[in-house]
């Protein structure tokens, strides 16, 4: 298949490789219909003639059948022949292009730098343009994937993560400083206060979580009270499926569920929305304007969740109730009256106060962990999504250690 | 396929988005070997034509030769073999930012073809240091990369498989004149090198008069005029006589 010229066979001993593609690749040309009558495929004949390594480069040597000629030239400097001279013929190429270029070019240059000379024969006015091109940007040094040994890649990102997490508190804690201070400032000067924004906060992370906070806990609810009657049946207690509910819902799950649902919700808007403004440089232009973001955006969003979390929660607490109401009247044939009575006989105003008391802490914590995820925002699209996934986690996590932390209060203080 | 022989011939392309109409009754043809520049005010559809071209967008109707093959009516398969034929680049690169410049520039490598790493690594910097960007960019993110170097490194990209044709999309737009000129520069001096046919989307007359051999004018959903610049500054029409004897254009003209 390689183009052999009749002149040059047999002059001295030859070891030759033809490429030879994966079948998908033989297809290209083919499909393409490129020059008809396809060029052969790139073959290369390399041999020692006296003082003078002869380089014969036939047939096709575009990048598509380059790798195996590629690798015999590479062997062939690895080990290379004893000569003084070399030439690198290029009369029998159909097909050249920049990445055959810079397989030739390189070997050129290393044959050079081996202390012979190269000669470069042969070559059309296309191929010399190509090789020159190549060579005035020098053959560069490949690029280089550096990779750590593992014990130090293990020990730089414990450190980075360390690192990371330090100044994310430090930040964090700027951040809550800077909006504790302007709403000291709103509450000095009412005026300040956005109400608009205000109240479209508090209908967007409020208002419209409704429905489905609605939904989730009530059927929470519901699985609740029907595993607590299986289980308390055992004992004959089924009655008191009714305190666990009450107790359960008003204390602890319906704030977290409330506030799990709210930080997916919302605290992942706020991020993507403040994260989109400040990649659309739209905060540098508040600031430009004298207009403080802070004021504008940040302090808003916090106060609306700060007000509708609670209000949420104790609807959450209410349908959680309904929701074991309605299993209570098919599993225990308790009447909505009896189970009433016995929700208040099971509830003290703390069982409720403990569950409400707690909201506005999580919802400040899940708007500023929202907020400031967005204002962490860098220039690309791609970290916006970053910083949303981040918000979404940390607040998350912060609500569930915060709970944690209050019912470590709570119980000290015996509520 | 010789120079000067028709590479992409469209001929009487309709495009709509709903009831706007942006083409009708389109015919263009581009010639092997020839850098042409699509001009037309905001809104005629430049950049829809070259996506239409690309098969990023479907004609309503009409029919779109490149390399004198219809590309909509092959099977999948074999359109992405002739797709590898074209470089594209985008306005801002479209780099994928999840990988280096040098990672960038060999994904057509690593999907296409079977090369060694070390191949590809080389490759990689022969195609960076062509584009005219520094070695150490080859590690960088497109994050971290200026827009004129993004739009270099696109350009790599775009050339990664030494295609034929390379289509631009307003390639000098957000570059300083520095960099506009120098990429300018670079155009020319590919084609001579790669003789590559250029198919460029631009708004830049300074552009138009150091690369373009022929420029197309887009108007009244057509091309009204093609051309060389000699061709564009005896036309009567009106828009086109503004576009070409503007103060910016008289500017740009007598840099020459």
């Amino acid at each position: 298949m390689a183009c052999r010229g009749p002149g040059r066979r047999a002059k001295w001993p030859r070891r030759q490789v033809e490429a030879r593609g994966g079948d998908g690749l033989a297809g290209i040309r083919n499909s393409a219909g490129r020059e008809a009558g396809a060029a052969p495929r790139a073959s290369c004949e390399t041999g020692v003639d006296g003082q003078t390594l002869h380089i014969v480069a036939a047939g096709d040597w575009s990048i598509v059948h380059l790798d195996p000629v590629d690798r015999q030239l590479r062997a062939l400097l690895a080990a290379p022949p004893a000569a003084r001279r070399a030439e690198i013929d290029f009369a029998a190429i159909d097909r050249f292009d920049t990445a055959g270029a810079c397989v030739l070019a390189r070997t050129a240059a290393l044959l050079r730098d081996r202390g012979l000379t190269v000669d470069l024969k042969n070559m059309s006015e296309a191929q010399r343009i190509l090789i020159d091109k190549i060579d005035a940007g020098g053959i560069p040094e490949p690029v280089r994937h550096l990779s750590e040994p593992l014990y130090i890649q293990v020990t730089a990102r414990v450190g980075e993560a360390v690192r990371a997490i330090g100044e994310e508190a430090m930040g964090m804690l700027g951040f809550v400083g800077a909006v504790v201070t302007t709403i000291g400032r709103t509450i000095v000067h009412p005026r300040r206060l956005r109400v608009v924004p205000f109240m479209h906060h508090m209908e967007k992370a409020g208002f419209d979580a409704l429905p489905l906070v609605c939904l989730l806990t009530f059927l929470i609810g519901a699985v609740v009270a029907q595993q607590g009657a299986v289980q308390l049946r055992q004992f004959g207690a089924e009655v008191f499926t009714v305190n666990l509910i009450a107790i359960i819902f008003l204390r602890e799950v319906g704030l977290l569920l409330t506030a799990i649902i709210v930080a997916g919700r919302s605290g992942s808007a706020f991020t993507a929305e403040i994260g989109s403004m400040k990649m659309r440089e739209e905060i540098d232009a508040m600031r430009t304007l004298g207009l403080d973001p802070m004021d504008m955006l940040v302090v808003p969003r916090v106060l609306a969740l700060i007000v509708a979390l609670p209000l949420l929660t104790f609807v959450a607490n209410i349908m959680g109730l309904i929701g074991g109401g309605v299993v209570a009247q098919i599993m225990l044939d308790m009447s909505p009256g009896v189970y009433i009575q016995r929700v208040q006989e099971a509830v003290g105003f703390w069982t409720f106060g403990v569950g409400i008391v707690k909201a506005p802490f999580m919802a400040a914590t899940i708007a500023l962990v929202g907020c400031r995820a967005g204002m962490s925002v860098t220039g690309s699209a791609e970290s916006v999504g970053a910083q949303t996934t981040r918000s979404v986690v940390r607040s998350i996590f912060l609500v569930i250690v915060l709970d944690a932390l209050f019912a470590m209060f709570f119980t000290a203080v015996d509520i | 396929m010789r120079n000067g022989e028709p590479i992409i011939e469209v001929e009487g392309l309709v495009t709509r988005f709903g009831d706007n109409v942006i083409h009708e009754n389109l015919d263009l043809t581009v010639k092997r070997g020839e850098v042409i520049g699509i001009v037309g005010g905001s809104g005629t559809g430049k950049s829809v034509l070259l996506r239409t071209i690309l098969g990023l967008k479907k004609p309503d109707a009409g029919r779109i030769r490149v390399f004198g093959l219809d590309l909509a009516e092959m099977p999948e398969q074999e359109r992405r073999v002739h797709e590898r034929r074209w470089g594209v680049l985008f306005q801002d690169g479209a780099l994928f930012s999840s990988l280096t410049v040098a990672q960038n520039i060999q994904v057509p490598y690593r999907e296409h073809l079977q090369l060694s790493q070390a191949l590809m690594d080389e490759l990689a910097a022969v195609k960076i240091a062509m584009v005219g960007l520094k070695p150490e960019a080859a590690g960088l993110y497109p994050s971290e990369l200026s827009g004129g170097m993004r739009k270099r490194a696109g350009l790599a990209r775009a050339l990664a498989l030494d295609p034929e044709i390379l289509f631009l999309d307003e390639p000098t737009a957000g570059l300083d004149p520095i960099g506009a000129a120098a990429f300018d520069e670079l155009i020319e001096d590919l084609k001579e090198t790669l003789g590559l046919t250029v198919f460029m989307v631009t708004h830049d007359l300074d552009t138009l008069y150091a690369t373009c051999d022929r420029i197309a004018v887009l108007a009244e959903k057509r091309v009204i005029l093609i051309g060389t610049i000699d061709d564009m500054l005896l036309s009567r029409h009106a828009w086109v006589h503004e576009y070409f004897h503007g103060p910016r254009a008289r500017a740009a003209f007598a840099g020459k």
